[in-house]
């Protein structure tokens, strides 16, 4: 076991049978991840024809570590990210035609046309967002596995943050609380060798990254992100490691996104025998390899399967373009919680004209 | 009726709160076993005990993240800064997050969340550790910024934000912590309403209006005033977002001139925000421009003559009064 982190914390040895899916369990994983490629193209090219605005940051070449991660997780789990977010949002079973509409801006959308691509959220699938400050998110994620702690829910929480992100001040305070207070969170960095335009050797002192967890007394491991099943089995441990001993873990999975870091770069940073070394290892395709090897399935299944998901991206893109822009009213909507034990707050108007 | 201070009016508040609702917990920098840095939290350890009353590392960015994380799961988490001055480092997770999830998430996720300990001026601490912040956090638009002056407001107040179910920034005084008044028993559950400011002074002469310590600055010069045959109504504003706009507009209707008086600093304070209202909505009741006291637009400096001179004290405030009333 590739514990880089602590002494004190050994690892539980998961037996991989997490691998052990029946067939159809193994056919559902590549699913997650091809809905995951063919909503972001579809999102891409919505981008290009502006009806997605802003910011739009595409998962393509990521889709194993959010589909990976998250399909060792449980109902009650709880799963928090930062921008780069459609891929975690599909791959914990958010519907993907109010993700389009979001990214529309639709009053239809996940968030009702206030969060936009970086602000998914679904309380219904313990989805706690879509965070846009690069690093801010990492102490909520251990404050939700607090508050699984407190309650007792048995769940525990994954927290994703970028490679870039693993120097804000607040994801060290987050690392260290979530150590000294045993909190049922598992940090994941999902390394894609760049923040931006800035290569993590550029970035980052005292790689690998994962070496963070030493600091904190924290188990840390690291997985193939390309690699399906590697990110399972490794998410696997880390999650028992968090349900059965409270113990958090920071993981670093290595993984490569082949687009620009958002729709409007068109990444010169790099070079293209790197972008293509990557593209060789596409983690969908090698995750076909693998299953028509084991001939979980055929070739038609495949073509089938492609030709289906098109079409559903097609349907929620079609689906976001008719719903409705949100009405005018609701700009002041959503902002408070109605009150219950203490009378309504009268909330002064400050807005004129 | 209880005569306490400031400190047992809010250690009252937290606990009774407590003792009600099982979320309800405290965190922050030697919140427990030290019994708190101005001894807010002193007994609640003994009383509820290390799950509910949780010393944290000096690591305001960190633990106000994790009591917003926290509060989005359902908790109801008291954060308790041993100054709002070094609420600065968090001032990302409170804007960002306890500010804006609710709305970005379409009203999914809701923020119970308090936000509270000592700030202000006048001690000597210098330029870091004097900040009165209420205009940073009421420029949020999701966030309640509550300022008492008094032990009675603090612990009713208190309780309210605690049953509150948005994010609220609790703003104290250090300098009122030992401040006594009448406060109601503990068995009569004393609430009091959130947004809704309270004349603690009549009069018809002129209108003073303040928050937090610096009411007690108006409160001062209104005695003074009075002993010149002044009659000063003075306002205490209590909540400063959102604030009791009625209350200040009946009191300038009948005198027709207002003095606002305030530790923030003049650019941007809330009481430009007053003014601002006022001005456009009771234009033609006042008779004199609206004049504000506020702190001076310098850093606070540390030496105990300069300081005084920055801070709404009782001689700039009388000579706004002189100047609005001739
Ligand atoms: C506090 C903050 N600083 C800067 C930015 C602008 N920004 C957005 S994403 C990004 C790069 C982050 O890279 P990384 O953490 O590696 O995540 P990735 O985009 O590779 O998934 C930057 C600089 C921001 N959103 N927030
Ligand atoms: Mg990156």
């Amino acid at each position: 076991m590739s514990a880089a982190g602590t002494k004190s914390v050994k690892m539980p040895s998961v037996a991989k049978s997490v691998l052990d899916l029946p067939p159809e369990g193994k056919r559902d994983l590549y699913r997650q991840m091809l809905l995951i490629r063919r909503f972001e193209e579809k999102a891409g090219q919505a981008f290009t024809q502006s009806k997605v605005k802003g910011f739009c940051h595409l998962y393509i070449g990521e889709e194993a570590v959010g589909v990976g991660t998250i399909s060792v997780l449980e109902p009650r789990d709880a799963v928090i990210t930062a921008y780069r977010d459609h891929g975690h949002a599909i791959a914990r079973g958010m519907e993907i035609k109010p993700l389009m509409a979001e990214l529309f801006g639709k009053a239809t959308g996940c968030s009702r046309g206030k969060g936009g691509s970086m602000h998914f959220f679904s309380k219904e699938k313990n989805f706690y967002g879509g965070h846009g400050i690069v690093g801010g998110q990492t102490p909520l994620g251990a404050g939700i596995a607090f508050a699984q702690k407190y309650q007792g829910t048995g769940g525990v929480t994954l927290c994703y943050l970028g490679d870039g992100a693993v120097n804000q001040g607040p994801f060290h305070e987050a690392l260290n609380l979530a150590a000294l207070w045993k909190l049922p969170v598992i940090y994941i960095i999902e390394n894609n060798e760049w923040s931006m335009g800035t290569s993590l050797a550029r970035s980052s002192a005292g790689l690998p990254l994962v070496n963070r967890a030493h600091g904190y007394d924290m188990a840390g491991i690291t997985a193939d992100g390309m690699d399906l099943d590697d990110v399972r089995v490794k998410t696997a441990e880390a999650v028992a490691l968090a349900r059965s001993e409270s113990q958090p873990t920071l993981m670093e999975i290595k993984t490569y996104r082949y687009r620009g870091h958002s729709m409007s770069d068109p990444g010169k940073y790099r070079t293209k025998e790197e972008l293509e070394a990557h593209l060789a290892k596409d983690p969908i395709h090698l995750y076909q390899q693998k299953l028509l090897a084991a001939k979980v399935a055929d070739q038609a299944w495949f073509d089938k399967l492609d030709e289906q998901i098109r079409a559903q991206v097609q349907e929620a893109y079609e689906y976001a373009d008719a719903s409705p822009e949100p009405e005018h009213h609701t700009l002041y909507e959503d902002m408070l919680t109605p009150e219950d034990q203490i009378p309504e707050i009268p909330r002064g108007n400050y807005n004129h004209f | 009726m209880q005569t306490i201070t400031m400190r047992e009016a809010l250690n009252q508040a937290m606990a009774e709160e407590m003792a009600r609702d099982e979320r309800v917990f405290l965190l922050g920098e030697e919140v427990a076993e030290y019994d708190g840095a101005y001894k807010v939290s002193q007994g609640l350890l003994k009383k509820f005990g290390p799950k509910r009353i949780i010393d944290t590392p000096i690591s305001e960015a960190g633990f106000t993240g994790l009591a917003i994380g926290a509060a989005t799961l359902g908790l109801r988490p008291i954060v308790e800064y041993m100054t709002w001055s070094f609420s600065l480092v968090a001032y990302d997770q409170i804007v960002n997050n306890a500010g804006q999830i609710r709305y970005m998430s379409g009203g999914q996720f809701s923020v119970p969340i308090v936000f509270r300990g000592s700030s202000g001026g006048g001690l000597q601490v210098g330029a870091t550790h004097s900040h009165t912040p209420e205009n940073w956090y009421g420029s949020v638009p999701a966030l309640t910024v509550i300022t008492p002056a008094f032990p009675d407001d603090a612990k009713g107040l208190l309780k309210a934000a605690i049953r509150s179910n948005n994010p609220v920034c609790f703003i104290e005084n250090e300098k009122l912590y030992g401040f006594k008044g009448e406060v109601p028993d503990s068995d009569t559950d004393f609430l009091v309403p959130i947004g809704k400011g309270k004349i603690r002074r009549e009069g018809d002469a002129i209108t003073l209006l303040g928050n937090s310590a610096s009411t007690h600055r108006a409160m001062e010069a209104a005695e003074t005033l009075a002993k010149e045959g002044i009659e000063a109504e003075v306002i205490d504003l209590r909540t400063i977002k959102p604030y009791d706009f009625e209350l200040v507009a009946a009191s300038v209707a009948k005198t027709h001139r207002l003095v606002i008086v305030e530790e923030n600093k003049p650019f941007c304070g809330w009481g430009a925000q007053v003014a601002y209202d006022i001005q456009r909505k009771c234009f033609d009741e006042l008779d004199a421009p609206i004049t504000r006291i506020t702190g001076l637009d310098v850093p606070q400096p540390y030496n105990g003559k300069l300081e005084a001179a920055v801070m709404p004290n009782e001689e700039r405030i009388l000579a706004a009064v002189h100047d609005v009333l001739q």
